[in-house]
């Protein structure tokens, strides 16, 4: 017996295996190989956490600064000689001012301040220091202006917020080498800035508007906030939560408590995973095609967005709820029919309440992935340049609104690079609701899930 | 009355109704002395069923049908001569829609009576002014016959929408008083409304079928009419791209191919074997704590929206690849390139295979490995020639998918790849693929008549008959190795 092993191993392993506890060349490689293989798959997963963490630290990097911005605040005399001219604080009249009127009374005002204060730079006359407040201030001074005429003719302590360049300035993302050669600013203009940050005139601090401001032109990225963006997609949330949850539901008890075995069902089943698989940009064209040129809905409506954003999440809720029903033991079933329930009593009753923790964290994770989706909505025009916010429901969800995923988009096809620290800032923002309706849908899921 | 407060109203009618038919159930059979067959709340529901659903049906029914039908039949008066030159009378039809809702907005705001816009005529007032005072501009001045048109676009507008108030609530209030009228004790309330609430089941179910026929319905319907524009013989074998606003544009498909095959092999070879290592891993080598952690991780992964990569695309993997790799080596200038989408999409679907493969390799049967460790095999021996070939087919299925994946991803492609069309072997080039051009050929102010904007229809068509069939093929292979194993 002995010798027939001691036999063996020698023919296998070669005449130096004497024993099994001295390792001979090949089981040494193949220890080596299965070393190699394991390294291989932890350098795998190490790859994609190292790829994961550069996509986080690139969209922080870029995007946390949105959250401050740089403010200017001084006092502005609201000259009742050149906003009311007539002097009898006629509202038409005064709707009438245009920011051209209001630009002369922040030049002067910060001329003031800046004597007041002794702060000067040379070369850095009243009109070049104006450049440092932004052209978005103006339009603020005269929405206040419209909305409370009481003050014309008093002086108004105002937040201004100060230009692109100089809040990049602040941000690193504009330097005195770059200022020198760029037409917007100067190396004087921010010497000029810092001054004024040091008299305590102008400083960063949290950007709520970047969260309640519309979009603004170009030229403007220091106005620009999310505030359309987030109705919209909110308003398509709200919908696409209204018209999915319940045609899904119904859907799939249908198809796991109705539905006889033949073919049409099986149609019905292989359309809704395939449907799960077609690329978004399908379901695009067809709201494009369906929703706006044969129903003649408008474009760049949340209505149109939700619709197809409804579609596309139907499969993954029809799935998530199917899994769900699937998972109640059939003995509640049974029971039910047997104290003499009907078949639709016993999956309203019992069935349905018992699914309804999975049905809802499937809801959330359709409706997560529905709110990241962006090139369906690209096509039926949700990436038009929207100032004004929509109406209150319902009639708003027929008028043109932005959603936050093409906000990003729309952001960064714009030339300043301001944007791209918005672009930036609004994907933390939609991260941040990502991450919020993902926690709730796995607490849900921990606290209410039963294992039969 | 908008259609909201017709559903509304309709809502609350079926709230009514309920109520009543309950009543009506309990004084029946209180007054005959009978039992009812069913629970009241029966009687009720069936009520409120019939009140609702038939009424909201015609409602959605006709908001879909009206705005086609009207402007059929008032584009249909419209004579060609109005149509001017090297337009289209779709276009003709936008400023007649137009206008109509504008004059809805003035006299809504009262800046007009009905009897004025009937004697208002185009040819004497100016109503391009007026028009632009309420919001809306007009490019041009308004000629008579769209006056004409757009007038009468709106008085049928205003019509039918009379009509469908009065349709729907008598539909609503016809059903809901038979219903409520049949009620007796005898009445098989229960069965009736179970009826009707398995019949919206079903229809719920047919939701799906609706959407795969629209979608196929929209993209051959319009495919058709660009392919009689356009020969198809050109579109699909010509090595050109260059479309024109004009018209004379070359529309060949091929560099378009080219360009999304080749980010689709890039992100294909970055994604299937470091997706599936980190399957094998998690699967055969990692402890119970780190794949605790590591799989909701990789499907939370999964769950980043595509905008987010196309962002870091666009930010930071394009510039860096530019500035470290194209640049030194003389490979091009470009920091959209077949590269850097081709690795940002895979990136993006390394969770998506990784998890897909993790269940695939699950779904081994134990048996199988402590066959293979008896026999004396390592584990990587046991993992490259048993587990393997065993999931191969799932993942094959896998890989299918995220190649379906690949080649229908959108924003990491518009955003990392580029926009120039051509077939070209360097991947540090721009190039552009099939979804970047429906994008770029659909988006803005589209008119739905030349093959510029018509030819994003016939790629859309290409494209879902390219998913479907790699998506078709991968369930197939998926389904079929699952019966293996159960």
């Amino acid at each position: 017996m002995t010798e027939v092993t001691a036999d063996t191993t020698a023919a296998v392993g070669g005449p130096k295996a004497r024993s099994l506890y001295q390792v001979n060349e090949r089981t040494r490689r193949r220890h080596a190989s299965e070393r190699r293989f394991k390294m291989m798959g932890l350098a795998a997963v190490i790859f994609s956490i190292i790829a994961l963490l550069g996509l986080m630290t690139s969209i922080l990097s870029n995007g946390l600064s949105s959250f401050r911005q740089t403010y200017i605040t001084m006092e502005v005399f609201l000259d009742a000689a050149r906003l009311d001219k007539a002097g009898n604080r006629n509202p038409a009249d005064i709707e009438k001012i245009t920011t051209f009127t209001i630009q002369p009374l922040l030049q002067a005002a910060l001329k003031k301040t800046m004597e007041d204060r002794a702060v000067a730079v040379e070369g850095v006359d009243a009109k070049k220091a104006f450049e440092l407040i932004s052209k978005e201030a103006a339009a603020q001074l005269r929405w206040f202006v419209i909305e409370n005429p009481e003050y014309i003719g008093k002086s108004v302590t105002f937040d201004l917020l100060a230009s692109g360049r100089v809040d990049g300035y602040y941000k690193g993302r504009v330097t005195m080498e770059s200022a020198a050669l760029d037409r917007n600013i100067s190396p004087q203009q921010l010497m000029l800035a810092d001054e004024l940050k040091a008299a305590g005139i102008l400083e960063s601090r949290f950007n709520w508007s970047f969260f309640t401001a519309p979009d603004a032109s170009d030229t403007r990225p220091e106005a620009a906030g999310l505030g359309v963006a987030i109705i919209g997609s909110a308003y398509m949330m709200l919908i696409v939560l209204v018209l999915a949850l319940p045609i899904g539901v119904a859907a799939s008890i249908y198809l796991e408590e109705f539905a006889p075995q033949n073919r049409w069902t099986d149609l019905i089943e292989v359309n809704i995973s395939n449907l799960a698989a077609v690329p978004s940009i399908v379901f695009g064209i067809l709201g494009l095609a369906i929703f706006i040129n044969f129903a003649g809905l408008p474009q760049s409506a949340p209505i149109v967005g939700a619709l197809v954003l409804t579609l596309m999440t139907l499969p993954t809720i029809i799935i998530a709820t199917r899994a769900a029903l699937k998972a109640v033991p059939p003995s509640i079933n049974d029971a039910a029919l047997g104290v003499g329930a009907s078949k639709m009593q016993a999956i309203f009753h019992h069935i349905l309440p018992l699914a309804a923790p999975g049905i809802l964290t499937g809801t959330i994770i359709g409706l997560a992935q529905a709110l990241g989706e962006t090139a369906p909505l690209l096509l039926i025009g949700m990436v038009a340049f929207v100032r004004e916010y929509p109406g209150a429901p319902p009639e708003g969800f027929f008028d043109p609104a932005s959603a936050l995923p093409v906000q990003v988009y729309n952001w960064t096809q714009r030339g300043d690079p301001a944007f791209v620290e918005r672009a930036s800032g609004a994907i933390i923002v939609l991260l941040i609701f990502l991450v919020i309706m993902n926690a709730v849908a796995i607490l849900l899921r921990r606290r209410f899930e039963r294992r039969w | 009355m908008t259609s909201s407060v017709i559903v509304l109203i309709v809502l609350g009618l079926a709230v009514i109704g309920y109520f009543l038919g309950r009543q009506r159930a309990l004084t029946a059979s209180g007054r005959e002395g009978t039992k009812l067959h069913s629970l009241p709340v029966y009687y009720g529901q069936s009520v409120a069923l019939f009140v609702a659903v038939p009424a909201l049906l015609l409602l959605a029914a006709w908001l879909f049908l009206q705005p086609v039908l009207i402007e059929g039949s008032v584009s249909g008066k419209i004579p060609d001569s109005a149509v001017p030159d090297g337009g289209a009378k779709s276009l003709v039809m936008v400023d007649v829609r137009r206008i109509a809702d504008g004059l809805n907005l003035i006299i809504a705001q009262g800046g007009m009576s009905e009897d004025d816009l009937v004697a208002m005529r185009a040819d004497v007032s100016d109503i391009r002014g007026r028009l632009a005072e309420v919001g809306v501009a007009l490019g041009s001045e308004v000629s008579p016959v769209v006056f004409e048109a757009a007038k009468e676009y709106r008085s049928k507008g205003l019509t039918a929408s009379l009509i469908r108030n009065i349709a729907v609530l008598g539909v609503a209030i016809a059903f809901g008083y038979w219903a409520w009228a049949r009620i007796q004790p005898a009445l098989r309330a229960r069965n009736i409304s179970e009826t009707f609430v398995t019949a919206l089941l079903m229809g719920s179910s047919l939701v799906a079928i609706l959407t795969t026929v629209g979608i196929v319905g929209s993209l051959l319907f319009e495919s058709i009419s660009f392919f009689n524009m356009y020969p198809a013989k050109d579109f699909f074998l010509s090595a050109t791209w260059n479309p024109q606003f004009r018209g004379g544009s070359d529309l060949g498909f091929l560099p378009l191919l080219w360009g999304t095959l080749y980010v689709s092999f890039v992100a294909l070879a970055l994604a299937v074997p470091i997706g599936l290592m980190i399957a094998i891993y998690l699967a055969e080598y990692a402890g119970r704590s780190l794949r605790n952690y590591a799989k909701p991780a990789i499907e939370v992964l999964a769950g980043i929206p595509t905008i987010v990569y196309g962002l870091f695309a666009l930010i930071t993997v394009g510039p860096f690849l530019r500035d470290w790799i194209a640049q030194p080596l003389g490979l091009g200038s470009s920091s959209s390139s077949v590269m850097t989408a081709g690795l940002v999409m895979g990136i993006m679907l390394i969770p998506f295979i990784s998890s897909l493969s993790d269940d695939i390799i699950n779904a081994v049967p134990q048996a199988m490995r402590d066959g293979s460790y008896g026999l004396g095999a390592t584990k990587s021996e046991t993992i490259k020639q048993v587990i393997l070939p065993a999931a191969l087919p799932g993942i094959v299925g896998a890989f299918l998918l995220a190649a379906s994946r690949a080649i229908g991803e959108t924003m990491i492609v518009v955003m990392g790849a580029g926009a120039a069309a051509r077939l070209d072997l360097n991947p540090f080039e721009a190039m552009t693929t099939i979804t970047v051009k429906i994008v770029s050929q659909l988006t803005g102010d589209t008119e739905f008549a030349s093959p510029e904007t018509l030819v994003a229809f016939a790629l859309g068509l290409t494209l879902f008959v390219f998913t479907l069939c790699l998506n078709i093929l991968a369930l197939y292979i998926v389904r079929k190795y699952r019966e293996q194993y159960v």
